[in-house]
């Protein structure tokens, strides 16, 4: 046994042509992290360095882009110069190829400087993965460079009235007419829908078929005739949700994403993605760090008591998580498989958290959060718009059922 | 905060690990653990079973090859102390492999240490730690003192809470220079003159002891640390993230035994586990278990890499992995039902050990404490 561990110990030793290998990949990824760091460094504004006030503080890209400072749009255009809005993609299709471990490191860099995201985009998070495995070489070529530019603004079409938890009795409908789907029906709780270029809409294109085997995804532009998105004004006092109607609305034959009546597996696929992006607080533009809370109670007396073990009780969940994301990144680059239903433990920590966070920085902010003006009322609005990171993309409920489905193995 | 530090386990320390969790469960399980509860047995671990384990490299796990240890570090001795969490496996695996070697390994003038640490890594020896005087963890604020005497120094003080302190070889002592002093560390063999060592039973069956020091003579080179170098945190966070990965080895076990029980067990016509209240509660802790486990390699790695937040984690590793023994030990008794209450089922040995593993330098409570105070508020 005790040769066991000494075998063990010596092939961590640069002997085998295996190991060297290995060495040389290390050394290509630590040029790579320098030069991610010069780049970043002379590249990334310090106005981007600075924590984001929430959603609306960070340009979205699309037809009608819009910035709120030269330094934003500064920011977006070199990132979209070096590819790095889409890093892992192919470069065919508008992306930088880069290796996962590149990714991974180039990720690490942004976050070491605090960087803001360049852009959010569901197209980036959400639909431009899907379109990559399940589209045709047409809808590859069509889309992906556009979304990769942030050329195109996407937005998710799957909720419905009746349809929220319980999502795949969907009624929305497709009807094949030859050319074209017409497209019928109520989709609700569409984030911008009404800013969006472009929708990847759940509908159900084969009405005799059984719950999940008759729906199909549609890529819809959203200046066809016939689409309407109502805004839905929220408790945050923002309306970044909609109601979307289809009113025949023609929708080409070639926009259907992958099979006819399949589409069920894609939407699953695009749920796993949205929901690791809810986990990583994407939304939030900027990871935050352990004691950043705790650094804005006021100086100069001591916290309450209680405040603080609380404070205390979420950075360790915080510093908890992060070791988590860290931990499950490093094993897919060295090629271990994933947990058993990922995204939805990821969504629900990273919700939590959220959630703690928000809930936390009205707690230390006093009567001065609770102020709700143009001036003041960051603080309460991220906090108001963070439920929804515990209802959408499947609530903490839904996930619940699907980790214990299927990591758990109870049914 | 680890942006540097690899997280996932090379091939190499999924070896080491799945050789822990052969060995320990092989030799070292939690029947074991109650035959040995059972015969009244004084020291509650068998030397032999250390030996072997020793032999396989675990004892010294942490000290280098030219001190005849295996040259692994701390990620590894992690997970020996997972794999003795899954099967509260007795052995005297944290105050000796991990606490005294790394005392031992780390002090100033280690060079002179090095046959004591290559018999604790054979086995043949084995130190604790003596640190605790009161009974909630406080490692600042220690009464036991030294002062000058003919040869060397003369200590004074009472200890509780001694892992392995009942047929330790060595100890390891906190103490201050003075009456006012820094807090040194310092070896005192059990042999010394006016060293007395008492049993203490504890719910989890291990080997705990007080030890009192009258008028102990020592020479100069017992100290191990003046107080200045900060030996004794680093001992003491070293421990910590070995508990942090036994504490997950137990939540581990506890869930194990209890997604089990809900396969298996049947009430109103169907599997207890076809329930949605029960389902929740297990899926929310499966993720817990996953934030422990992960907070604890980090805890772990640092340690080996020398990274600068070692406290921050280590502290954060044991108090999270505290917090998820505790709940998974208590869900797992719950949905157990009466059976879970019963001294038959292994259950209650873990629920017990979880307390115990928990307690054990620095509560939840301790380590939440002192993240604020590393965080600046």
């Amino acid at each position: 046994m005790w040769t066991i561990l000494r075998d063990v110990h010596g092939c961590g030793r640069p002997m085998s042509g295996r190991v060297q290998g290995a060495c040389r990949l290390t050394e290509d990824i630590n040029d790579f992290r320098r030069n991610v760091r010069e780049w970043l460094a002379d590249n990334c504004p310090e106005e981007m360095r600075t924590p984001m006030k929430g959603e609306f503080d960070a340009p979205w890209g699309g037809r009608v882009a819009q910035f709120d400072s030269d330094a934003q749009k500064m920011w977006f255009d070199r990132m979209v110069e070096r590819r790095w809005l889409a890093p892992d993609w192919p470069e065919e299709y508008g992306g930088a190829g880069l290796s996962a471990a590149a990714v991974q490191v180039l990720a690490e860099e942004l976050r070491r400087i605090r960087a803001r995201p360049p852009i959010l985009s569901e197209g980036l998070w959400m639909i431009g993965p899907a379109i990559l495995r399940f589209g045709s070489d047409a809808q590859k070529r069509e889309h992906l460079p556009r979304i990769a530019r942030g050329q195109i603004r996407w937005c998710q079409g799957f909720s419905e009235p009746g349809a929220g938890s319980d999502l795949a009795s969907l009624k929305t409908r497709a009807e094949d007419r030859g050319d074209h789907w017409l497209v019928n029906g109520q989709k609700v709780w569409t984030s911008y829908a009404h800013d969006s270029d472009w929708m990847f809409c759940l509908v159900r294109s084969e009405p005799e078929a059984s719950k999940r085997e008759g729906i199909s995804i549609l890529l819809i532009d959203m200046e066809t005739p016939g689409i309407e998105a109502r805004p839905i004004r929220l408790i945050s006092g923002h309306a970044d949700f909609c109601e979307t109607f289809f009113d025949d609305v023609r929708v080409p034959r070639d926009n259907l994403l992958g099979e006819r009546g399949r589409g069920w597996n894609i939407a699953k696929y695009i749920l796993s993605h949205e929901r690791e992006m809810i986990g990583g607080s994407e939304f939030e533009g900027v990871t935050p760090a352990p004691g950043d809370l705790g650094a804005t109670l006021p100086r100069g007396e001591a916290p309450d008591g209680m405040l603080r073990a609380a404070l205390a009780d979420y950075d360790i969940d915080l510093i908890a998580y992060e070791a988590f994301k860290k931990r499950m990144a490093d094993e897919v680059t060295s090629g271990t498989s994933p947990l058993p239903a990922m995204p939805s433990v990821l969504k629900n920590l990273g919700a939590d958290l959220e959630m703690r966070r928000k809930e936390l920085a009205m707690s230390i902010g006093g009567s001065e959060a609770l102020r709700f003006d143009e001036e003041g009322g960051a603080a309460a609005r991220t906090w108001l718009r963070s439920r929804s990171s515990a209802i959408a993309g499947g609530t903490t409920e839904v996930q619940w059922n699907i980790i214990a489905r299927a990591a758990l193995g109870l049914k | 905060m680890f942006s540097e530090l690899s997280l996932s386990l090379s091939d190499e320390e999924q070896m080491v690990r799945d050789t822990a969790l052969a060995f320990f469960g092989e030799h070292a399980d939690v029947a074991r653990l109650r035959r040995l509860r059972d015969r009244e047995d004084v020291r509650l671990y068998e030397p032999d079973v250390w030996k072997a384990a020793a032999e396989a490299g675990f004892a010294g796990c942490i000290a280098s090859e030219a001190d005849g240890g295996a040259g692994l570090g701390y990620v590894a001795a992690g997970l020996m102390h997972y794999a003795i969490g899954r099967n509260l496996s007795p052995v005297p695996a944290l105050s000796s492999a991990v606490l005294s070697l790394t005392a031992l390994t780390r002090c100033a003038a280690a060079a002179r240490w090095s046959a004591h640490v290559a018999a604790i890594a054979r086995g043949d020896a084995i130190a604790a730690l003596a640190v605790d005087e009161v009974p909630r963890h406080d490692p600042e604020h220690i009464a036991a003192r030294t002062r000058a005497g003919d040869a060397g120094f003369v200590m004074t003080g009472r200890k509780v809470f001694v892992l392995d302190g009942l047929g330790a070889d060595l100890f390891i002592v906190a103490a201050r220079l003075d009456d006012q002093g820094p807090i040194g560390l310092f070896l005192v063999p059990a042999s010394a003159p006016g060293l007395e060592i008492a049993p203490v039973k504890t719910i989890d069956s291990r080997n705990t002891a007080r030890v009192a020091l009258h008028e102990v003579a020592v020479p100069k080179s017992a100290m191990l640390s003046d107080g200045t170098d900060g030996l004794c945190d680093l001992v003491l966070d070293a421990g910590r993230a070995a508990l942090s990965a036994e504490l997950v080895g137990i939540a581990e076990s506890c869930f194990a035994l209890t997604l089990d029980h809900l396969k298996q067990r049947e009430q109103f016509g169907v599997r207890i586990g076809s329930f949605q209240a029960l389902q929740h509660r297990m899926a929310h802790l499966y993720c817990q278990i996953e934030l422990a486990r992960s907070v604890s390699f980090a805890a772990l790695r640092a340690l080996d890499d020398g990274a600068g937040e070692r406290s921050l984690l280590a502290s954060a590793a044991k108090a999270k992995a505290g917090a998820v023994a505790h709940l998974a030990a208590n869900e797992a008794v719950q949905m157990h039902g009466g059976i879970g209450m019963t001294d038959e089922h292994d259950i209650g040995l873990y629920f017990k050990r979880a307390r115990a593993a928990m307690e054990t330098l620095g509560d939840t409570y301790f380590h939440a404490n002192r993240v604020a105070r590393l965080l600046n508020y």
